[in-house]
């Protein structure tokens, strides 16, 4: 009797949806190209066992004004930009490859320059005709002010398919109405909990929210700053959708630069930790590091800052999918 | 939990009459409402009275399949009953069901290694019911070994330990628990568990309470499939919260929404 050995092959009941990301003018938008997310048949980089699902990917983060304080190796690529959102986007795009461009209002915070939503709609219009990739736009996290702000913005982009960040367990209605009324993604966001992940999910769609339009999000943590918490809870939710969980199966965002460049590993100059080698590279190492650990989670759309940290993971990505 | 619904059975006074009159709404009807409420697969028996049962399975699956494409549970004793419902429901259906005789094991294992279907196997042995689990997971290992013979592997078989009336037998339901715990370290991979619930409350005056807390205690001894009526809701509500407290569903505040939104 002779028999070959043959690797064992997980079946799974369901997998990740795709969702499209911005619309050509003949989809309704005047993107210049779309990017589709998600579509996993099985776990992360097991090509051999079904569908991968759309390779990860990476949008660059841009914010509506310069941040008071960052690290010099930001400054050294974005200084030029910093004060005009659209040219800053438009760099990402040009010169770093960006698929995505992700705005984040942070200057409508009422602690911050309180900036109008006729000021934001604006801004958001700016950077949506700068470039031609789709777009993520963040609100600046007030509830009370976002609300304002996307009634005002979402219809002015009516159509693009943009992500609307972020749908919360106390505040989705307005957001998730917007989404409806001008053909955008819902962004759903819970705290590192799955639970409240599902839930908000589930209040997300009884508001009429299709599951095609709709994306996951988990307080992302950086390497170092509960990383492993963050890995598991994404792996436990892609397991849920290839379990077949309907209220589990979105897309997954994870917001990576933000949170490594705010680590005391990525900030502290060599005259504080003189053993911890040269600022910049560390800076760059920890989000590249932050961000491939994620990918092995499952995420499906990496937010990043630095350049040259998005070349790294490519390079990963293009080894982990045999590209 | 595999849901098997049980309502498209002829022993129903309403399926018996709409396979006599040839009225197909009724069976329509009924498989909507199951798929609706979560079954996984709809078991489907001719009943006693079809002329022609041959003729009636037919005539089931193709009435069910203009509304449903849910796997079918072929439900007969008799083996060209059996054979045309497989054929008729091409391919998405279940046997249910062999016993572990040799003579039907003989029969059924290989029509479930022809269609690649999985087969619901009942531990009765030439000797009846066993009385206890012992008896019972015992037959179930015959019932295993002819599966390998066959070529069937283990986790297509469905091991069902015959739950009988707590009414006539009361000790019977314990020793269905044990089965179902027995039954999943008889092998690696384990064969699956089911029981035919509803009869566990034949004759017995609070039916549905006797069903839904003996599924759930089922449910908590590792059982993997029931044939049962999906149309009650408090027995489904039951069910998946069973399934939440085992940790096989993600918990949400409205989990009984979001099982049903994944079901049906």
């Amino acid at each position: 009797m002779s028999e070959t050995f043959a690797m064992p092959v997980e079946q799974w009941s369901g997998s990740v949806l795709e969702v499209q990301i911005g619309a050509t003018a003949e989809q309704g938008g005047t993107r210049g190209r779309t990017v589709t997310v998600g579509g996993a048949a099985t776990l992360p980089f097991l090509q051999y066992e079904g569908n991968p699902g759309a390779r990860p990917a990476i949008a660059f983060e841009v914010l509506d004004r310069p941040r008071e304080s960052w690290a010099e190796a930001l400054e050294k690529v974005y200084g030029d930009v910093k004060n005009d959102a659209a040219a800053w986007a438009q760099k990402c795009e040009q010169e770093f490859g960006a698929d995505l461009i992700c705005l984040r209002l942070e200057g409508a915070n009422p602690d911050e320059l309180d900036r109008s939503p006729t000021e934001c709609t604006a801004i958001a219009k700016q950077v949506a005709a700068a470039v031609t990739v789709p777009l993520i736009i963040w609100g600046c996290g007030n509830a009370e002010k976002d609300n304002n702000i996307w009634p005002e913005l979402s219809p002015a982009l009516a159509g693009e398919r943009v992500v609307l960040a972020s749908a919360t367990e106390d505040n989705y209605r307005t957001i998730a109405a917007c989404c409806l009324a001008d053909k955008h993604i819902c962004l759903t966001e819970a705290p590192l909990d799955i639970n409240i992940q599902k839930q908000v999910n589930i209040l997300v769609s009884e508001m009429g929210v299709k599951p095609q339009d709709m994306i996951q999000y988990q307080t992302t943590g950086a390497l170092g700053y509960g990383i492993e918490y963050a890995y598991s809870i994404y792996e436990r939710s892609r397991l849920a959708a290839l379990d077949g969980d309907a209220m589990l199966r979105f897309p997954m965002l994870s917001v990576v630069g933000a949170e490594a460049w705010k680590t005391k590993e990525a900030t502290a100059g060599p005259e504080e930790v003189p053993e911890w080698g040269d600022l910049e590279r560390r800076g760059i190492l920890w989000e590249a590091a932050t961000a491939t650990t994620l990918l092995p989670g499952g995420t499906d759309i990496l937010v990043m800052w630095h350049p040259t940290a998005a070349q790294m993971v490519r390079a990963v990505l293009d080894e982990l999918t045999g590209a | 939990m595999i849901v098997i619904g049980e309502r498209i059975n002829g022993m129903f006074v309403d399926v018996r009459g709409a396979i006599q009159s040839q009225d197909p709404e009724p069976i329509r009807d009924l498989a909507r409402r199951q798929q609706a409420a979560g079954a996984d697969y709809l078991d489907v028996n001719v009943g006693p009275a079809a002329d022609d049962p041959v003729v009636a399975m037919q005539w089931l699956v193709a009435t069910i399949r203009e509304v449903s494409d849910l796997p079918l549970a072929i439900d007969t004793t008799r083996q060209a009953v059996m054979r045309a419902g497989l054929e008729a429901a091409g391919g998405k259906a279940m046997i249910n069901s062999t016993t572990g005789e040799k003579k039907k094991l003989d029969v059924l294992m290989p029509m479930a290694a022809e269609f690649g279907v999985p087969i619901i196997a009942l531990t009765i042995s030439e000797q009846g019911v066993p009385r206890d689990a012992n008896g019972r997971a015992e037959v179930a290992l015959n019932i295993l070994a002819a599966a390998l013979e066959h070529g069937v592997m283990p986790d297509s078989i469905l091991i069902d330990a015959v739950i009988l009336p707590v009414s006539a037998q009361q000790e019977n339901p314990g020793h269905v628990l044990e089965t179902i715990r027995q039954t999943k370290m008889l092998s690696d991979p384990a064969p699956k568990t089911v029981i035919g619930l509803s009869n566990v409350s034949q004759n017995a005056l609070y039916r549905e309470l006797i069903n839904r807390t003996c599924l759930t205690m089922a449910l908590g001894a590792g059982l993997d499939a029931a044939i049962v009526d999906c149309l009650d809701d408090e027995l489904m509500d039951a069910m998946i919260t069973a399934e939440l407290l085992l940790n096989h569903q993600v918990y949400s505040a409205d989990y009984l929404k979001a099982y049903r939104a994944s079901h049906g």
